[in-house]
Formats: structure tokens, sequence, C-alpha cells
């Protein structure tokens, strides 16, 4: 009975009539084998991802009445510094009279900031070269030529909206995800 | 001799690297084409499946590792954290949890099988004494495993398993103050633990390899105890014990996905899941499961050292058992006396088990000191005279033998010879 089952695979296989049976099963199994370890390995890999608990400490609030105009403080988000900047007209000025089509990352002021916000400024206080953090928000801090943000690692300059305007940094300061509570409380995040 | 190695390997890539490593060679020699004996029942897909535990463990036990902290202050909340927090921690845990009893259950029969087919005998010695070694590194590596928690069975199930060593006279002190890194189980041993926890399941692999390398220079017993006596005999291990050892896999990963899912602490203790105090004690520390017998012996005895040493004797008596057993006949089927003494003892370990997991007290206290003399009497007294004294069983002449000659016609197919086919 074995010997007539693998006659007849033979014959398949040589007048190449369509998969052997045998190879299909080899087919069926391996793919088997392959999402159960799929399977087994999700389990694990998803473990490094973030936890719950780290999820859920993923907003930050920041109380904006202390922070008084020109001035600018560092809050921690995510493990990430945020700067929140209170921009004087002057600055805000400044930021909205550049030319767009001359910016490395071309962004316009307005669309940096919340609409009727815009005398603060929330950025993303890493430097879009290699992640240091640009030195501005202290008094005694260098800000660059264009009166926003100097990176001490490799000289990236920002500009009063974050934006990047020299040095070897790609993008703009990002802008991260945040909603004015009330006029003087945001929650980033 | 220097040289390539010479492949047998069709694919170029496959053979230029076999010609200089031969990797590919030496996996297709020891485990496609390895003569394995084809008359294996399922006894012989314990090994296999402590491998894959062994595999499962140390998976899941890195990924655990990556979210725990061996610290006295934050070990029980970090993994209560995995338990809550980390995205698929509780099965991380519970399968390491469960994993580490259905590591001692296949470990158990593992031991079983060779006990009852006499597979540590001549010339399977050192084989036998390697996969002791596992099993004192298994237990090791379990215990402090068990500590890591911080909960109080942990915290005292530490305490008294360390403390065993003070039993020892003039240093023992000395030796548990070393072991604690301070004068009380403390954030220093929970460190050591941890860090040897993580260190020993790497060592077992090593001696794992060794017990594989010892199996494949003598090759696997058999139900029938007698050496293959030549290609007739044997069948090559894939595809034949590879499919064979699936088929228990899935019974196995069955047994360990019910536990894990339906009864993830039914054999832990609910107590270490109230953090270590180290000023109040549980009504009555017991240790995991498979160390129960062991425990039963360290408590029937009432001389403290002489616990201890019965303790690590229970063990040890295991390592000279090739010599304590005097019989010629390996399985258990040729012995008629053997093979109902086997399940006595068998009977006896399980006795041990159930007077560990009890309060040391009255008739309890009196059947552990029965069966703790069992025990030591079954491997030094009734096995080297049982070999002197039994009779044993004719053994058929190969194991071909018994199949091509038993009772009924052939059946269809089966005068064709295996070897031929493949």
């Amino acid at each position: 009975m074995a010997d007539t089952a693998a006659t007849t695979a033979n014959t398949a296989h040589e007048t190449g009539a369509g998969v052997p049976k045998r190879d299909f099963m080899k087919l069926l199994a391996g793919a088997g084998a392959a999402v159960g370890l799929g399977a087994i390995a999700w389990p694990l890999i998803d473990s490094m991802n973030p936890a719950q608990d780290v999820l859920a400490m993923s907003s930050t609030e920041v109380d904006l009445k202390p922070i008084v105009a020109g001035q600018a403080i560092t809050v921690l988000w995510r493990g990430k510094p945020i700067f929140v900047r209170h921009r004087t007209a002057a600055e805000i000025k400044e930021a909205a009279d550049v030319n767009v089509s001359e910016l490395r990352d071309p962004q316009t002021d307005a669309a940096r900031v919340q609409k009727g916000h815009d005398t603060w400024l929330v950025v993303v206080g890493i430097c879009t070269h290699l992640g240091c953090v640009p030195l501005g928000n202290k008094p005694t801090d260098p800000r660059g030529e264009y009166g926003g943000w100097y990176c001490p690692c490799h000289g990236s300059q920002y500009d009063t909206s974050g934006r990047i305007r020299k040095g070897p940094a790609p993008l703009n300061l990002a802008v991260p995800d945040y909603a004015f509570e009330n006029d003087t409380k945001i929650k980033i995040g | 001799m220097v040289g390539l190695h010479k492949s047998e390997f069709a694919n170029p890539v496959v053979n230029w690297i076999d010609q200089r490593l031969p990797l590919f060679s030496m996996m297709k020699n020891e485990y496609s084409s390895f003569p394995t004996p084809k008359n294996f029942n399922y006894f012989w897909n314990f090994g296999a499946l402590a491998m894959i535990n062994l595999m499962i463990m140390v998976a899941t036990g890195v990924f655990l590792a990556m979210h725990y902290t061996p610290n006295t202050a934050m070990a029980f909340d970090s993994v209560e954290r995995i338990m809550r927090d980390v995205n698929y921690g509780w099965l991380l845990r519970y399968v390491h949890m469960n994993g580490a009893s259905m590591f001692f259950i296949v470990v158990y029969i593992h031991i079983f099988r060779g006990l009852y087919y006499g597979s540590y005998k001549n010339p399977r010695e050192l084989l036998w004494m390697l996969g002791v070694v596992i099993l004192l590194l298994m237990m090791a590596t379990a215990f402090m495993g068990y500590v890591l928690p911080w909960g109080q069975m942990s915290y005292w199930g530490a305490t008294v398993i360390t403390n065993l060593f003070s039993a020892f006279p003039v240093v023992g002190e000395s030796i548990v103050t070393w072991l604690w890194g301070g004068f009380s189980v403390d954030n220093a041993t929970l460190n050591r633990f941890f860090s040897l926890h993580y260190l020993l399941p790497f060592v077992i692999i090593a001696v794992v390899f060794l017990h594989v390398i010892a199996l494949h220079i003598t090759g696997s017993n058999n139900p029938l105890g007698i050496e293959p006596k030549g290609p007739q005999d044997t069948i090559p291990f894939h595809p034949y014990y590879t499919i064979k050892d699936s088929v228990g896999m899935c019974v196995y990963l069955t047994v360990f996905a019910i536990l894990v899912f339906f009864a993830p602490n039914f054999l832990g203790h609910p107590d270490n899941y109230i953090p270590a105090n180290p000023l109040a004690t549980p009504a009555d520390v017991v240790p995991e499961w498979y160390f129960l017998p062991y425990y039963a012996i360290l408590r029937s005895v009432p001389n403290k050292l002489i616990g201890v040493l019965m303790l690590f004797g229970s063990i040890g008596v295991m390592f000279i058992l090739p010599w304590l057993d005097t019989s010629p006949v390996r399985s258990a089927r040729f012995r008629p006396i053997y093979r109902q003494l086997i399940w006595v003892f068998v009977i006896d370990c399980l006795v041990l088990g159930y007077v560990g997991a009890k309060p040391p007290q009255g008739s309890i206290l009196l059947i552990g000191r029965v069966a703790t003399a069992y025990y030591f009497l079954h491997y030094l007294v009734i096995l080297p005279l049982l070999g002197k004294l039994e009779r044993p069983l004719p053994l058929p002449e190969s194991i071909s033998q018994p199949v091509t000659r038993g009772g009924g016609p052939l059946p269809a197919g089966a005068a064709a010879t295996p070897m031929e086919k493949v």
C-alpha cells in the first residue's frame, strides 16, 4: 500500500501534473509553523513596547501664569524637554515677517502656534540634528542670530518660531500635540 | 589532520560554509539521519520536551528581566507592574512561572523513563550523571527564581533553604553569612540571586550540550534495553522521531496552556502575593511542589545536620546509581521483581511529596520517616541485592525480532524494510 502511494507520487512528480501532495503538505506544515512562531514571538516583542503605566503618564499639564513675556521654561513630557515660550510682540512680528520660501523647512509662524494664542510657542526642545537640547531658555543662554535657540552641539540656530535657520539641523523644532484647557493652562499630549 | 571537511551538500553556499565549519553536516548526522532504535515509545519524547521547555524559560525569562527590578523595595511592585501594565506581561510571567512546574514534570518523567528502562547502565553512566547535574542546576535555578518576586514565600523559602548550610559544624554560620551577603536575607541576597538566576540557565544549556554529545556517542537506549544489532533495528531520527516528538509536544503544550490560561496559580502558593515581611513568618512555609519530597526527607530527621545530609544525599545517591544497580539487564520489562518495585518507589516519592506539603506532626511525621527510610533502602539495599537475586526473563535476540516473529500474521507492508525506502 505504501509502495503504491509512493509510485503515484513519483508519477505525478515526473509528469509535472500539479504539485505533488507531499510538497504541498510540507508547504502547509512550514506555513503553519511560521504563523505559530509569529504568534509566539509577538507577545515577547510587544512586551518591549511602552507599558500601560508609561502610556498613562504620557500627558503633562503646564500652568502658564508664572511665565512672563520674553521668558521660556522647560517642562518634562514623556522624558523629553518641552520648551514653553511666552513671546513678546516684537518676537512674534519677527517670526511672522519671515519669507517662508527662504526657509529650509518652510512653515508659517501661524502654523506653529494655536489660533488666538500666538504669544505662546510650545516646541519639543530637541535639536533635529542629533538630539541635543538647544540653549536659549535661560536669560544668560545664547539665542543665536535669530533670537530663538542655539544648539551647543553643532551650532544649529532656530528663530523665535523654533524654525531652523542656520546650521546642520534639517527640520524645525517639532510642535507636540497640546491643547489650551483655559487661557492659563495647557495640556501636552 | 588539517584540511577542508568533505561536504555532501549540493547548495554551493551551504557547501562552502560546511567545508569550513561543518555545522550543516553535524546537524544532518546528529539530528536528521541519526540512526535511532525503531521501537521508542512515548516516554522517549521527554528529552526533546525538556529541551523545548528550557528554550521557553530562557525566552520568557530574558523578556521578564527587561521589566524586573532586583531591589527589595521594588521587586514585588515590579512583578505586579509586569502583571498589570507591561504588554503581555501577565502571559510572560504565567508562562515562566508554570514553565518551571512543567519543566520539573517533564524532567521527572524523563528520569522515571531512565529508571524504568535502565538507561543509566553501562555504557550510559556519564550520560546519566550529566543528567543529575542538570537536575541539580535546575533546582538551584528554580529556587532562586522563586525568591525574585519577593513575596512571603520567596523570603521565607530563601531563609529556610540558605539556613540549611548553617547545619554544617564550625563553618556553617560563616557560609550562610557569605550566601546572604549580610546577616539576613536582604537586598544583597536578592541581587545575587537575580544574577545567578540569569546565569545558571546558560550553564544548564552547556551541560545539556554535553548530555546530548554523550547521548550521541552511546546512542539512545530503548524500551527493550538491548543495543541495535544493525541498520534493520534503527530508523533515521528525521522524520520518524521528529514527528513522534511533535505529537508529544502538542499534548505537552496543551497541558501547559491549560495551566497558564485556566489555572495559572494552581501550583503556586497564595502567600507569595503578600509582600515579603522579615518580621512575620507565614503559618506554614512550604516549597514549590517539585521540592516537596526532598523537604519531607529533611523534616523527617530529628537531627539538623543529618537531615541536611540526607536531603543532599537523596540527589547524591542518584550519581552512584549506575553502580548500585548490579543487574546487567536494563529494561524493567525483563526484570519481573524490579518491574514492581520501581512502582513502589514511585509511590514512595509521591508519599514523600504529600508528606512534604503537610505540617510534620503525628502520623504524617511517622509516614514521612517510613517513606524516607524506604527511599534510601531502594537505592542502597534493594537495587544492589536485586541484581544478584532476581531471575530476569529471556531477552529478545534483537529489536526487530519481537515484531517480525510476533503472534499474528504479518501486516501488509511490514515485510518491506524501512531503511530501503529512505
